[in-house]
């Protein structure tokens, strides 16, 4: 299998790797995906008082690209607001990773993460 | 100390030729070109007597006369020859046939093939160290079992099968017994002329000798019969047309002949190394080893790497090169049937590394590779969810994961 130089990039330089805390009210998490699938992503935003974003953070278990996916994600939503975050989509994640078709599940993957990381949030207020 | 990267811990999936072996087959491109069905000249005659001492150096490696030995293109079109040719000739006296769901590929779908003639198979299951249990397959036999087809050597997991016992039952019961030796040769001692087999497949690439080249070995007393699967010239009394790759059958010989007069030497040296590997990747916590270690050849090591996924780990050794159990390069996401046979959860079976060591392996290569293995996991143990749920002592087991249908995957693409 052959990788795009982003994805090697993401893969050998994760940006963003890392735990928030949980039962921050601030704190959103999202795990999806799971280990019989051979993918689990776990995504955690830190909404500033702005409604912006102010920090991302991930945990991925997964292929190179699940990896890839992942970070690129955690650098796309750092300052953005909750209503922009919830725009990015799948297609857009494959996209600039060049991803083939065999993992675009990954970039689907990275974007449920997302929005569950945000469901997780908007459940807390 | 340079390295020479990546190193090469693949030994199963094939192995570099020798340059003695090299040496030996390459005056047959050149000078003694002939054709050794060729009957009329000297160059057909150089070529033919090529041919038949690398047919003794083989039988002389395994045990048998060289009467008994047909060449093929490999071990998977010995291994269709026997298994079909056997099964198609003795039809009349039954239609089933018992092998394992850990066999090589070339079996199992052979097998199949069979299956959709017409006959009925039976797959057993091995126990967890992957060992098929003799009372398991005494169950599975029938009146009308006409074959069972059992590896001697498992290619993943480098597990050794009971040959001699097996052999023994279906002898008594008149079941024909195919084995699939391709992983044993120059790796276990074994006679032929001792077991009860009456087809056993070889491949040359495996035991350093060149690639499309293999052997069938047909037991002559008692006499086993085949339907011929490649009709032409008649070569092999007709169990096999074609003209013979001189060349590559000498390769063959030689890289036999080498086998079995270095094996004494060759197996305590790879069994230092490969237990110098186990003792460095213990040291990583949370492995589990797949197969027994009794009942296994030296050269392998199969071992899975909790909490992290086989594709990123493999990403993250390509400077070895190792087989994994995860398939998730391809479309589907099935991780090795082997290691599911053995009842491995699919975690684990993804994250399963292969190493197998070969004559040209150094301390010093196997050195690289742990330092290597001990220092990616744990990055990708940091990247890991899992792993920082097995630190909190979060059952993963039993937690309810929102699981990824191909209907998402449809629907955003
Ligand atoms: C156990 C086993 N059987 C059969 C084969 C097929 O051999 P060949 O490559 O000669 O067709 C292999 C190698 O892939 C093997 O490991």
């Amino acid at each position: 299998m052959s990788y795009s130089n982003k994805v090697i990039d993401h893969y050998e330089k994760p940006r963003n790797v890392g735990a928030l805390d949980k039962s921050d009210p601030q704190v959103g998490t999202g795990m999806v995906g799971a280990p019989a699938c051979g993918d689990v992503m776990k995504l955690q935003i830190k909404v500033g008082l702005d409604g912006k974003i102010e920090d991302a953070k991930f945990k991925t278990y997964g292929c190179g690209s699940a990896i890839a996916s992942s970070s690129l994600v955690t650098e796309w939503l750092k300052g953005r607001t909750l209503d922009e975050a919830a725009t990015i989509k799948n297609s857009e994640i494959a996209e600039e990773l060049e991803l083939p078709p065999v993992k675009i599940h990954c970039s689907v993957l990275a974007e449920d993460a997302i929005k569950a990381a945000i469901a997780d949030y908007k459940n807390k207020h | 100390m340079t390295l020479k990267l990546p190193i090469y811990l693949d030994n199963s999936a094939t192995t570099r030729v020798d340059p003695r072996v090299l040496d030996k087959m390459l005056p047959f491109l050149t000078e003694n070109f002939g054709n050794p069905s060729s009957r009329s000249h000297s160059f057909g005659w150089v070529s033919e007597e090529a041919v038949e001492n690398a047919r003794i150096q083989v039988a002389n490696t395994v045990g048998c006369d060289s009467k008994e030995i047909i060449w093929t293109s490999g071990a998977t079109e010995a291994t269709n020859l026997a298994l079909k040719g056997a099964a198609n000739f003795y039809q009349d006296k039954g239609k089933h046939i018992i092998t394992l769901k850990t066999e090589h590929k070339a079996t199992l779908d052979s097998i199949r093939e069979l299956e959709r003639q017409g006959f009925d198979a039976t797959y057993l299951t091995p126990n967890s160290e992957g060992i098929l249990d003799i009372n398991a397959l005494l169950a599975a036999i029938r009146p009308d079992t006409i074959l069972i087809s059992i590896l001697f050597v498992n290619n993943e997991i480098g597990v050794i099968q009971d040959i001699a016992t097996i052999g023994n039952i279906c002898r008594e019961k008149g079941i024909i017994f195919h084995v699939d030796a391709v992983q044993a040769v120059g790796k276990i001692k074994f006679n032929l002329s001792e077991l009860n087999v009456d087809l056993m497949s070889f491949s040359a690439h495996k035991v350093y000798g060149p690639k499309g080249i293999g052997a069938l070995y047909v037991r002559r007393k008692p006499r086993i019969r085949l339907i011929p699967q490649i009709h032409g010239g008649g070569h092999e009394r007709g169990f096999r047309s074609g003209t013979l790759p001189t060349h590559q059958i000498v390769g063959m010989g030689e890289a036999f002949r080498i086998a079995s007069l270095e094996m004494d030497d060759e197996i305590p040296r790879i069994k230092k190394l490969r237990d110098k590997l186990l003792n460095g990747l213990s040291q990583i916590e949370e492995i589990y080893i797949n197969g027994s270690m009794e009942k296994r050849i030296p050269h392998n090591l199969n071992v899975s790497f909790n909490y992290v996924e086989g594709e990123s780990l493999m990403m993250a050794i390509k400077d070895i090169a190792v087989s994994s159990g995860s398939a998730c390069t391809s479309a589907s996401l099935e991780p090795s049937y082997v290691l599911k046979a053995l009842g491995r959860n699919d975690e684990l079976a993804h994250s399963s590394i292969r190493f197998t060591i070969g004559r040209f392996n150094t301390e010093e290569e196997i050195e690289y590779a742990i330092t290597l293995l001990q220092n990616k996991v744990a990055n990708l143990r940091d990247l890991s969810p899992l792993w920082e749920m097995f630190k909190e002592g979060i059952d993963i087991e039993h937690y309810q994961w929102q699981e990824h249908g191909p209907r998402d995957i449809i629907l955003h693409q």
